[in-house]
């Protein structure tokens, strides 16, 4: 029994390791905004939201979709798919109050008996679920809750309850427990094996006076307390199997409704969201992913997730067409939307690769099988490495990981050095990276840099500025345009120290 | 009736077996650390009881040769390899037998001895196979196949062999089933009834989710039995009382079962397997090993790429390499007067001639690429004791006593072997007696290695052959271990020394300044 509901044919693995670079993901993107507003304070659901969100780039175009349409059943069937969640929930808990360190016996007729007692309560678990099945399935349309729906239909059928139901008052043995067993080295028994009696109506004691077959029978007297282990001992013995059999059921059956738990909370995260950034009124939609080899982003009103959960108002989004395009420069005014843009292309191609919405009014991209990040950092502290030297370490470690149709954020990088140094650091590595086929998107102030790309009239590249009105203010929106000689700091000056002259 | 030439695996003919065997040591294993070395070759074999073996040296060639042939027979990988799994094998009848004379319960103990006899008849089939597949070049070896071969073949043992495999067999048919209900046990024969676990499994199968833990309790499974467990196996032996009856019969009828040859070959066939397992860690990394050429006319003796035994099983274990060397005496020469810096390897040189000769005389390989040794009749060693005697002339005393009675015993074909005595005396004394003592040992034309700081008998007579222990020219610090042949100077250690202080004659000159 496998819930299915984050791979049509898998597993999610919540072990799975998250990508080398996930710390500067974290960090660059803040995406821990992100997964708080998933979350809620619940840290079972952040962290399934960080698991699915940095490991979402693995994932295909197909799953991509997938999750699509289940999220979008969500969206309609919002209480049905938490009570669902609120089950597994339940399930997982009761099995840890019930867990009289049973798990740890080394009798194996405790572990049964421990187990048999969770088994019941997990039988009603699973036919609450049964139950929403056969109410609500009919609201759900994609494939995922369909094929959900489905296998527990076929799996959990009446008869099947009533055969476990059987097996459950059966393994409490009233009529004694029945053991076979062989002759082992220095004939010692071995081999001890449960047995079923023939005639489960006729009695065991009923069956011996029919047969012929000589029966012996002895007794361990009050008295002798080491008879009597012995006699529990072999007992164990013959339980020790299916004993074992038990507690896994018990195991399985709790890591399917772990599985459960775990695949909806990436849902039930996409829900806290979706209702938070609903509340504000920002503009959300599914967007579409094109296949990996091409060169696609195209959007409107893409905005900053982060900063809209971050702010009371409303938040400026973009519209860029940067189809066919390898390489995009970002210049212009300082606090002029650059770093906040930057994040908004991470942050929604991370959003669209896990299955989520974009946070735009549209959005379509290439999937990128790999993200990076490379901003600007704080002096290093440790006096290990000058500034420079730590930024192309880290380039480093980036190239290390990097493959091609990957995509990777420069954020005022290679800037601990004199512009023309910068620039031709900056130039270098990015003409690599673009013959690697790897998507580059670059907020800078190396004039020289950009500027030598501008002049190359190349068609893959696109330069977007941040806007400045002729009154000096900003509108955090970016449109294209050719690289400018300076950043603006003056305007920045006189914002803070007030237009005195 | 089995005939065969068979004597034993040690001793082609019966009048040279060892006639009463001791636990003592020689007297001079002590100071040629042959202790040590018979200590690590017969380590973890104590059941076999070998130093016996290793301390009775053969006086004759011909016994040499029958033991060379058997050791380059082992030396055959797969022989080596199946005689081994034999002694394993013996070695589990053995434990088994042990286990069964600890055990209480009759049905218990039948079995292990039943067990016992199985392992047994398994070891003798599977050793006259190998031994027929094996290309045999020695003696020994070959009239053991033949003899072990007809004791196979013997109506004892192929009866033996059919009843413990019968028995095996319809032991194997016994399955029973036990009901416990409260404090009840009822027992009876099994009646095909199904695993009921399998079934318990496969009704939860579907939720099968990958690997969870194993919730098996694993039992503590001791040899005895319980009371109850006994009492079962009681009941048991009713529902099978045929099959029971016969063990009983079986235990009784073959409490004699093992052949005292087979018995004893499996002890003495360790002699060997010791020592060559023992030589292999030396070969291993790279020292070698020869069958020496045993003279008990000639003199001439050599051995080339020689150590000592003791000390590169040390140095081995320690990771450090190993210094080999070279002697040899031709002609008339008959004493190695070996002399040099302290700490050189001179004692190492002495142990090693005496280590040569004994292992030679007990009929193993040897240290070395290539060696001719001589068939002694007795072997002296006089080595100082290294407590220091407060009494000075009694330690002198002591000496003299004890060189007077290795030379009152020792007879032409004798080797006596001398390490630094006579240092309680002034220089003067010591040359005296030295070269009184020197004369004797030349008269009775002793093999001999004499360890001295008095130079004056490297060059005593032409019997007499000086080796020196050597150092790096560079660094006189470094010893090499290296002894050579060459005369006793003592000189080119003290100049050596001087140079690489700047304070020989030239450089004397140069640095003072006049």
């Amino acid at each position: 029994m496998k819930a299915f509901l984050m791979y049509k044919d898998r597993d999610f693995d919540l072990q799975r390791r998250l990508p080398p670079n996930e710390q500067a993901l974290t960090q660059d993107l803040e995406l821990d905004t992100l997964f708080n507003a998933m979350a809620l304070g619940d840290k079972f659901l952040f962290e399934v939201a960080e698991k699915a969100v940095l490991t979402g780039l693995n994932d295909d175009l197909g799953t991509i979709l997938y999750r699509q349409h289940i999220l979008k059943d969500c969206l309609k069937n919002s209480s049905i798919v938490r009570d669902i969640y609120d089950i597994a929930v339940e399930s997982i808990e009761s099995k840890k109050k019930s867990y009289w360190g049973w798990g740890f016996s080394k009798y194996p007729s405790s572990i049964l008996y421990g187990s048999i007692e969770v088994l019941q309560i997990f039988v009603s678990m699973l036919k609450k679920l049964k139950n929403i099945a056969d109410e609500h399935a009919d609201k759900f349309e994609s494939e995922g809750f369909t094929a959900f729906f489905a296998m527990l239909n076929k799996e959990l059928s009446d008869e099947y309850f009533a055969s476990i139901q059987n097996h459950l008052s059966e393994l409490k043995f009233r009529d004694g427990v029945l053991i076979s067993a062989e002759l082992g080295k220095g004939n010692k028994g071995t081999n001890y094996m449960l047995r079923k009696s023939h005639d489960k109506k006729q009695s065991w004691m009923k069956r011996i006076f029919a047969t012929k077959t000589p029966i012996y029978t002895f007794y361990i007297s009050d008295r002798d307390e080491s008879g009597a282990r012995a006699l529990s001992e072999l007992n164990d013995r013959g339980l020790n199997l299916v004993a074992n059999a038990l507690a896994q059921s018990t195991d399985h059956i709790l890591s399917f409704f772990t599985m459960l738990r775990t695949e909806l909370a990436f849902y039930v995260g996409c829900l806290n969201l979706h209702g938070r950034l609903a509340q504000k009124g920002e503009p959300m939609s599914f967007p579409l992913p094109i296949a990996p080899g091409e060169r696609r982003h195209s959007f409107n009103g893409l905005y900053d997730v982060c900063l809209a959960l971050s702010l009371e108002q409303r938040v400026v989004g973009n519209d860029v067409n940067a189809d066919n395009k390898d390489l995009m420069i970002i210049t212009g005014a300082n606090q002029g939307g650059k770093t906040t843009f930057l994040r908004s292309i991470g942050l929604s191609q991370l959003m669209m690769q896990c299955g989520m919405f974009a946070p735009a009014e549209s959005f379509s991209s290439n999937v990128c099988d790999g993200l990076f990040s490379h901003y600007k950092r704080e002096e290093d502290t440790t006096m290990k490495s000058g500034k420079l030297d730590e930024e192309l370490s880290r380039m480093s470690n980036i190239v290390d990981n990097i493959t091609s149709n990957s995509m990777l954020l420069f954020n005022e990088s290679f800037a601990a050095t004199n512009e023309r140094e910068g620039s031709e650091i900056a130039r270098q590595i990015t003409s690599a990276l673009l013959e690697k086929r790897i998507k580059v998107f670059f907020v800078t102030h190396l004039y020289e840099f950009a500027h030598g790309f501008y002049d190359k009239k190349m068609e893959n590249v696109i330069f977007l500025r941040a806007e400045r009105q002729s009154d000096g203010k900003r509108t955090f929106k970016l449109i294209e345009g050719e690289p400018l000689q300076t950043s603006y700091g003056e305007d920045l000056y006189n914002r803070i120290f007030g237009n005195t002259c | 009736m089995i005939s065969t030439y068979y004597n034993s695996i040690l001793f082609e003919r019966t009048e040279d077996s060892i006639k009463k065997e001791t636990l003592d040591a020689p007297v001079f294993f002590a100071d040629l650390n042959l202790d040590q070395i018979i200590d690590a070759i017969t380590a973890g074999r104590q059941e076999y009881n070998l130093k016996p073996f290793f301390y009775s040296s053969l006086n004759d060639n011909d016994a040499i040769k029958y033991r060379h042939e058997i050791m380059r027979d082992l030396e055959n990988k797969i022989l080596f390899e199946h005689i081994k799994s034999f002694a394993q094998k013996m070695r589990a009848m053995r434990e088994h037998l042990a286990q069964a004379d600890k055990l209480h319960y009759k049905y218990q103990k039948e079995s292990w001895f039943l067990d016992a006899v199985e392992i047994y008849c398994d070891a003798v089939n599977c050793l006259v196979h190998d031994l027929t597949i094996a290309d045999l070049k020695s003696r020994g070896f070959f009239d053991f196949r033949e003899y072990l071969t007809n004791y196979a073949n013997s109506d004892r043992f192929t009866s033996l062999l059919a009843e413990t495999k019968k028995l095996k067999a319809d032991l194997s048919t016994v399955k029973y089933c036990l009901l416990i209900k409260g404090n009840s046990i009822k027992v009876r024969k099994y009646e095909s009834e199904i695993d009921y676990s399998a079934n318990v499994e496969e009704t939860f199968e579907k939720f099968k989710q990958g690997a969870v833990k194993d919730y098996r309790v694993t039992f503590s499974d001791w040899l005895e039995m319980n009371h109850v467990e006994a009492k079962v196996l009681d009941l048991v032996a009713q529902l099978y009382s045929d099959i029971f009856l016969n063990l009983d019969n079986y235990c009784t009828k073959n409490g004699n079962y093992l052949d005292e040859t087979t018995g004893v070959f499996d002890r003495e066939i360790q002699f060997y397997v010791a020592y060559l397992e023992h030589v292999a860690l030396f070969k291993r990394v790279g020292l070698k090993f020869c069958y020496p050429q045993i003279s008990n006319k000639g003199k001439e003796v050599y051995d080339y790429e020689g150590f000592d035994l003791a000390l590169a099983y040390k140095l081995i274990t320690e990771n450090s390499s190993v210094v080999c060397n070279d002697f040899y005496l031709k002609d008339k020469e008959r004493i190695f007067v070996v002399s040099g810096p302290n700490q050189g390897g001179k004692t190492t040189f002495a142990r090693t001639f005496g280590q040569l000769h004994y292992l030679a005389s007990i009929g193993c390989p040897v240290p070395g690429s290539e060696a001719q040794l001589f068939l002694y009749d007795k072997l002296f060693t006089h080595f100082e004791k290294e407590e220091n005697i407060k009494d000075l002339r009694g330690k002198l005393e002591d000496d003299l006593i004890r060189i007077y009675n290795i030379l009152s015993q020792a007879t032409l074909n004798s080797i006596v072997i001398i390490n630094e005595i006579l240092t309680s005396t002034t220089l003067k004394d010591a040359v005296f007696l030295s070269k009184k003592i020197m004369e004797k040992i030349i008269q009775l034309d002793l093999l001999c290695v004499w360890v001295t700081f008095i130079e004056e008998l490297a060059s005593f007579s032409e019997k007499t052959v000086s080796m020196v222990s050597t150092v790096v020219p560079e660094n006189p610090a470094l010893r090499t271990y290296k002894i050579v042949r060459r005369p006793a100077d003592g000189v080119s250690y003290a100049i050596s020394i001087a140079e690489k202080y700047r304070l020989t004659y030239d450089c004397l000159k140069e640095r003072i300044k006049s």
